[in-house]
């Protein structure tokens, strides 16, 4: 085999499984992202759509937020204006994480309708900005 | 003083306009005296944008709050401290950071090219007199720091509270640094296509530019990985974040160009690969900034959704047209001088290293980019997280450690096999020998223990060749064999240099290994109460939470907590962790609160303690232990990186030679010179 011919096959085997890597890495382990109308239209369309790991982005609902330090357990409602869905989380939440924030929840929706979240994302969209003085 | 800054950024303006078109045309039209123009308008803006930066400050300083800009992002109880980094803090005072640090690297390129570099000179001004007018433009079309607001407020509403760090104070600079000295060689590239001047000489002038540029960029992201690490408290130092990733890219082309322009120098080999990947890594700088300051992509790092992110949206879209279009013009001039010979040589192991960079590389633009991606074909949005991002990353950049042994020890054009067997002994023995120890010692996770056994690979091979080279300097010389090593390294700092950079990388990949064995574990604790955690080397801690002080400090209300350690049983230390509320001056809240880490750190583990919160204002407390291994490592393996840039950096000795006797080199590669002894 000329040495041109061997080269290709390298850079073709090399090529390839970068792309094999991301292709499987995305069938594997990428999530959904969804807002909270979405994922009930999913779940209306297709009712196996439970206990799938997604992420769901959406506004915390303002006083729907229940800290249970003692067992390190917050409950609070999100939504998107239209659905909205009660999430469950245990862990700490981060330091971003207040009442009517906007949040990524990365977890899955039970059957109970409660999404069991197990991280909760504080979607700050001024981080380098300051906050609005109320 | 803001009248006297807005008048200099458009006096900057005009003079980087009249840069780039003297610039461009002296240069092409071979006039000295527009060229001298040019040369001159670089040092002109470099003044002007100085006087801009200075007036900033001045306003900052002053607590001018007419200055919406120095309103937004200061406040009067600021520490002094983080005041000048109030300067890069939000977007507008950013791009002018960013221009004025353009400006001085095109001053610098004017002033530290050698002569008979001069006929890039002109264009080089050219391009960085653009690209500085672009930012300019940006300032004062969309984004002006020197904007002032109706009515002065009797207080600004101060920095954000993760922004008061050192941190603050290094890793912007830094990372600006090399994100934005990348327009040298790119602009020196450029330079070579207009002039059509596009020997070797060219990668002399554009080499130890983009080894400046790779150097500050990786300071930048060691100190941004640090400063994740002690502040963000999520108790690791790399996210795969858009905005790391948009650092990253740059890095790892310009990586790769550091290795493949070793094959042009000696073997007039991958011109255009050279040059495309030059131009791929400057647009790729543009595309972070794009991604950082449009909003398209959700990240820590983002500004606020702005216009401003269209301007360099449409900036990146006409200079990719323009520099690919011109590259295109001038394939013809860059034909290779040779061909690969076979598959067994220095050559092939670089070129499939830079495969292997660039397609590390792709799959991280892929990736960053995937959820618009997907959302725009399929109208879902899909993520792609740390997850995937290890998935396909991991095995890559394991291959690529391996071609980091591999590559130095085979021979260029083609190794026998006497020469591998004599160059791969001793290397692929520590290798096995390694993996034998760690399987018996226990470890069974297939990432950890290729990473570690295949870092021992590398660093035998490293530790072969100062050997050798220094063994063979003791023969030749007489010299000590201590002293060889030394003259070893400043005689061909290069190469040596690159082998320290080599050993760095080695390090850093065995610390990140390390954290696939982070343990983790969350307890609500009250005073007195102790949680234990069992670490990677079987020891086992014990945290007690001895209690909570409150207190007001500077510019915040500090709940502080504090937890003894014990380490099978013995006392080693107390932690400290915090809550942080920062208040303005009338002690009013801002922001939301943050998290001050408590870290113990040695050359093993690290112990990372975060306080979560108290239970309903009692002196229970809410924490996070996490036991983080060989997370030392990261930061002396950076350190260790450095340190080899810089010898590689360091001006004389040891400098390839130019296009002068390449194939005699070639040929008499340093395995045959240290064989060919009497």
């Amino acid at each position: 085999m000329k040495a041109g011919t061997k080269f290709a096959l390298g850079a073709v085997l090399i090529v390839g499984s970068v792309g094999y890597l991301m292709a499987s890495g995305i069938k594997q382990t990428a999530q959904y992202f969804l807002t909270p109308s979405e994922l009930a239209q999913r779940v209306s369309a297709d009712p196996s759509f439970y206990d799938l790991g997604l992420k769901v982005g959406a506004r915390v609902v303002p006083g729907t937020v229940q800290k249970e330090i003692a067992t390190q357990t917050l409950r609070f409602h999100i939504t998107d204006g239209t659905v909205s869905y009660p999430v469950i989380f245990r862990g700490l939440p981060p330091d971003t994480f207040t009442d009517s924030v906007e949040v990524v929840v990365e977890g899955r929706l039970q059957k109970d309708g409660v999404i069991h979240a197990t991280d909760v994302l504080a979607k700050c969209g001024s981080r380098y900005e300051a906050v609005p003085k109320a | 003083m803001t009248l006297l800054g807005h008048l200099s950024l458009w006096l900057a303006f005009l003079v980087g306009l009249w840069g780039a078109v003297t610039g461009f045309v002296g240069g092409a039209q071979g006039r000295a005296d527009l060229q001298q123009s040019a040369r001159h308008a670089t040092f002109a803006l470099f003044a002007a944008l100085v006087v801009a930066v200075v007036s900033l400050e001045v306003a900052i300083f002053r607590h001018d709050f007419s200055l919406e800009y120095v309103a937004a992002y200061t406040s009067r109880n600021l520490p002094t401290f983080y005041l000048w980094s109030a300067l890069y803090a939000g977007q507008k005072g950013s791009l002018l950071f960013w221009a004025t640090v353009l400006s001085l690297f095109a001053v610098l390129a004017q002033l530290l090219t050698s002569r008979r570099h001069r006929v890039y000179l002109p264009y080089v001004a050219g391009v960085t007199c653009l690209v500085a007018t672009f930012f300019i433009s940006v300032m004062l079309f969309a984004a002006n720091p020197f904007q002032r607001l109706a009515f002065a407020p009797l207080d600004g509403s101060g920095m954000n509270p993760q922004l008061q760090n050192p941190g603050m104070v290094f890793h912007p600079p830094m990372l600006y640094l090399g994100y934005i000295s990348i327009t040298i060689p790119f602009a020196f590239a450029i330079a070579a296509l207009l002039s059509k001047q596009l020997d070797t000489e060219w990668l002399t002038a554009i080499r130890k530019w983009t080894l400046v540029s790779w150097l500050f960029l990786s300071i930048g992201l060691l100190i941004g990985m640090w400063w994740a690490y002690v502040e963000l408290g999520w108790g690791g130092y790399w996210a795969w974040d858009p905005v790391e990733n948009a650092a990253l890219l740059p890095w790892l082309v310009m990586t790769a160009f550091l290795h493949s322009v070793m094959i042009q120098e000696k073997r007039g080999m991958l011109k255009k690969w050279n040059l495309g990947l030059i131009i791929g890594a400057w647009l790729l700088s543009i595309f972070g900034t794009f991604l950082t300051r449009s909003g398209v992509i959700a990240s820590v790092h983002s500004f606020t959704q702005s216009p401003v992110g269209w301007f360099f949206g449409g900036f990146l879209l006409l200079a990719a047209v323009a520099s690919f279009a011109l590259y295109a013009i001038r394939l013809p001039l860059l034909a290779t001088e040779a061909r690969l010979e076979s598959m067994v040589s220095r050559e092939a192991s670089f070129f499939f290293n830079n495969l292997l960079l660039i397609g590390l590389a792709f799959s991280v633009l892929w990736g960053t980019l995937f959820p618009i991606l997907s959302e725009w074909v399929r109208g879902v949005k899909i993520t792609y997280g740390p997850a995937t991002f290890n998935f396909v990353n991991i095995p890559l950049g394991l291959v690529l450690l391996l071609l980091t042994g591999i590559g130095p020890l085979i021979a260029w054009r083609r190794a026998s096999l006497p020469n591998l067997r004599r160059q791969f002994a001793v290397p692929v023995t520590s290798g096995v020998f390694m993996l034998l120890i760690l399987l018996v010692a226990g470890m069974r996770d297939l990432g950890p223990l290729l990473a570690i056994s295949i870092g021992a690979f590398v660093f035998a091979t490293v530790i072969q060749e100062f050997a050798r080279g220094a063994r063979a300097r003791h023969r030749q010389y007489g010299e000590p064999i201590a002293f060889a090593v030394v003259q070893l390294l400043t005689r061909n700092r290069r190469r040596y240099g690159g082998y320290i950079v080599h050993i760095a990388i080695v390090l850093l990949f065995v610390a990140f290994a390390g954290m696939a064995f982070k343990t983790e574990t969350q307890a609500t604790l009250r005073p007195g109460d102790s949680v234990t955690l069992k670490s990677p080397y079987g020891h086992l801690y014990t945290f007690t939470h001895l209690g909570i002080s409150q207190y007001n400090a500077l510019n915040r209300e500090v709940t502080a907590a504090l937890v003894e350690v014990r380490r099978d049983g013995k006392q080693i230390g107390r932690l400290r962790t915090e809550k942080r509320q920062h208040v303005d001056a009338l002690g009013r809240p801002t922001f939301e609160p943050s998290t001050a880490v408590g870290i113990r750190s040695d050359l093993r583990e690290d112990l990372y303690v975060v306080l979560g919160g108290l239970v309903n204002g009692t002196e229970e407390a809410v924490y996070r232990f996490t036991i983080n291994p060989l997370v030392w490592w990261v930061w002396f393996g950076g350190f260790v990186l450095v340190i080899g840039g810089l010898i590689v950096l360091w001006p004389g000795g040891g400098s390839a030679p130019g296009a002068r006797g390449r194939t005699q080199r070639a040929q008499a590669g340093y395995t045959v010179k240290l064989e060919a002894r009497p």
